[in-house]
């Protein structure tokens, strides 16, 4: 169990001070594997590099398994990296970089043998192993530096955005491989990404990061249906931001007037006012459907519809002006087309949208 | 191949000859055309008043390693020339071995400043290489000499009471050289070391590698190339040194180069000093030998 508590890392000082950690709390499971998810500079890769050791903190603590971490150096701490540029030695050979923290450990040179030979068979490299690390492909790299950070068994596996530099067809692959890899080994797994699909497919838990703060911790299911903020909401898939009147709440649910006067419930965010005021509501363009004007919760006029393939999104301009996209899966013989320039009326069910904090 | 393409073909190689015709002459009449003369005077003899006397003689070799007795006419060794090329290999090895033990951690010290910074350093590296070379060898007489700056210091602070003879000794050869041709070491290993990717020190770090582990199983594995590269261009010159043991070691301490200018000065054995030089020349081949199988090896490794 990785223990963080209040880090903080400030870069330079004075004026141009930057935060790069705010105060971040969060606890690890063992065998979880956890993902920090979040735009570039959110402090991530800070966060991942003071746990690695690479950065010492400004103030906080991390513990792993009730050790204090920052005392040690990077070689004393049980944790490896995976680089976003694999960082592979040039001048050993496959098998050498694998067994090369082995060595450093001091471990028995049968002991390293058999470690490698099995680390290779893992990674599917076995007949790479006396390549040259520029011989191989940037896949065969990946699996390379991934099979090099587990060799030595460490109790935590970091891994700083290592698919980002493959092709789509083979993050999808690594992204299946790494999840196996994880529960095969039963390593903890801090996995970095800038990538939501990436962070939703691997996650056991997901922490979603921006300007050097949590901002929510969950599942991945968790975190999509139920985001507790604007900003969650919005870099996490696509959303539907709905002004409404909060006009009660019971316990998770708050009644909303949305700005057409229709009143339905929706789930209310975590330490949300009783009543009274203005909030938001999220809506997910698949969570809502197009229908008849007729006892629709919102009426508008279809702006445009752009096919994509699995689905078809229609944007609808609103009564009151706002922009609704609704996502509809396309199906073989699909029954109504709705057209551009079509008056229509926009539906979710009750207990759907999520009231946001702010 | 057809018709056309060998005719391409040999157009090419005839404006390629003709391209390479002017290189190729001064190549010839200015590398080659002066080595073979020398080559020739070492197998003369010797003039009265210098030069050379057209009869063909093994003598000036022969005098390399053994010399006459004037008076029995037995082969002895020529102890001042085997003195004077050991003493010319031994302290270009010492300064090759000083240039990298100051040199290294010079150069990971500006390969690891912020890259606006290097640029900076690296020029404060190269002014004084850009100094005359006779300048700098008697800023360091003035530092070493019996009332210079370091004696006169040293006494004052009462940590001596007499000088210390450092001028004209080995020491000062030492100090001068690995002085005048540190820049040399430097510029190769920080031409490695910043093109190395600290990533991997990260990368070894992580891997419980110590600092000392990550600096002799990764750092200088990488930048060997820069230390082999920055000990050739030191050892070359070390060994031909002039200036510097002409001015420091003060006509006691002779190195090769002043050896041969003797051959070719006041002895007026110019034979003698040809065949001297191409033994120098016979030295720096090797030593580029085994830098060029060295560098080969790495290659191998790692393009």
């Amino acid at each position: 169990m990785i223990d963080i508590q209040s880090l903080t890392k400030t870069f330079g000082t004075g004026t141009g001070a930057f935060t790069a950690l705010d105060d971040v709390s969060v606890t690890i499971a063992s065998n979880e594997f956890f993902t920090l998810l979040g735009p570039s500079g959110c402090g991530k890769t800070t966060l991942l590099r003071v746990i690695a050791g690479f950065i010492d903190p400004t103030r906080g603590t991390v513990a792993l398994d009730g050790e204090d971490l920052l005392t040690r150096p990077p070689y004393a701490r049980p944790v490896n990296t995976v680089f976003q540029s694999y960082a592979l030695f040039p001048h050993m050979t496959v098998a050498q970089n694998i067994a090369f923290g082995l060595e450093m450990l001091r471990k028995p040179a049968t002991e390293i043998a058999a470690t490698v030979e099995e680390m290779l068979a893992l990674v599917k490299m076995t007949e790479m192993a006396d390549r040259r690390t520029d011989q191989i492909s940037g896949g065969q790299q990946q699996r390379v530096a991934l099979a090099r950070a587990l060799a030595p068994r460490p109790r935590v596996l970091l891994l700083d955005e290592p698919l980002s530099a493959l092709d789509f067809k083979l993050r999808k692959n690594m992204q299946l491989e790494l999840k196996r890899l994880q529960s095969e080994t039963g390593i903890t797994f801090v996995f970095v990404t800038h990538d939501q699909d990436e962070a939703l497919t691997m996650s056991d838990r997901l922490a979603v990061m921006n300007e050097g703060r949590i901002r929510q911790i969950g599942s991945p299911r968790d975190i999509y249906i139920h985001p507790a903020e604007r900003f969650v909401a919005d870099f996490i898939g696509d959303t539907n931001f709905l002004q409404a009147d909060l006009l009660g709440r019971t316990g998770d649910v708050a009644r909303v007037r949305l700005a057409s006067g229709a009143e339905i419930d929706a789930r209310a965010a975590t330490g949300m006012q009783a009543a009274g005021g203005q909030v938001t509501v999220a809506v997910r363009p698949e969570h809502a459907t197009l229908e008849t004007t007729g006892d629709a919760l919102m009426t508008g006029r279809i702006a445009n519809v752009v096919y994509v393939g699995t689905d078809t999104h229609y944007h609808v301009d609103l009564e009151g002006g706002a922009r609704f996209i609704v996502r509809r899966q396309n199906t073989p013989g699909q029954a109504q087309d709705w057209q551009e320039g079509q008056e229509v009326g926009v539906s979710f069910p009750s207990g759907v949208g999520q009231v946001l904090r702010d | 191949m057809t018709d056309l393409a060998t005719a391409r073909a040999r157009r090419t190689r005839n404006s390629r000859a003709l391209l390479l015709a002017p290189a190729m002459l001064i190549l010839l009449v200015a590398a080659t055309g002066p080595l073979l003369i020398v080559l020739v005077y070492s197998f003369l003899t010797p003039g009265d008043y210098g030069g050379v006397i057209w009869s063909f003689s093994t003598e000036a070799w022969m005098n390399v390693v053994v010399r006459r007795d004037i008076f029995t006419g037995d082969l002895q060794l020529a102890d001042a020339h085997l003195s004077v090329l050991w003493r010319s290999v031994k302290l270009s090895i010492m300064t090759m071995i000083l240039a990298f033990i100051f040199g290294f951690p010079t150069a990971y010290f500006i390969a690891t400043r912020p890259r606006g910074q290097r640029d900076m350093w690296m020029l404060l590296i190269m002014i004084p290489f850009w100094t005359n070379l006779l300048i700098r060898t008697f800023a360091i007489m003035e530092l070493i000499r019996n009332q210079g700056t370091l004696n006169t210091v040293l006494i004052w602070l009462g940590v001596i009471d007499q000088p210390i003879q450092m001028l004209f000794t080995e020491f000062s050869l030492l100090l001068g050289m690995t002085y005048v041709y540190l820049p040399l070491m430097i510029l190769p290993i920080y031409a490695s070391m910043e093109r190395l990717d600290f990533s991997l020190v990260e990368a070894a770090y992580d891997l419980y590698a110590t600092r000392l582990k990550v600096l002799r199983k990764v750092i200088f594995p990488l930048v060997k190339p820069g230390v082999v590269a920055g000990s050739i261009l030191v050892f070359v010159p070390c060994l031909g040194a002039y200036v510097t043991p002409r001015v420091l070691g003060g006509g006691k301490q002779l190195m090769l180069g002043n050896l041969i200018e003797l051959q070719f000065g006041q002895l007026r054995n110019w034979p003698l000093g040809a065949a001297l030089s191409l033994t120098l020349l016979v030295i720096v081949m090797i030593a580029l030998l085994f830098y060029v199988r060295a560098i080969g090896r790495e290659g191998e490794r790692n393009v």
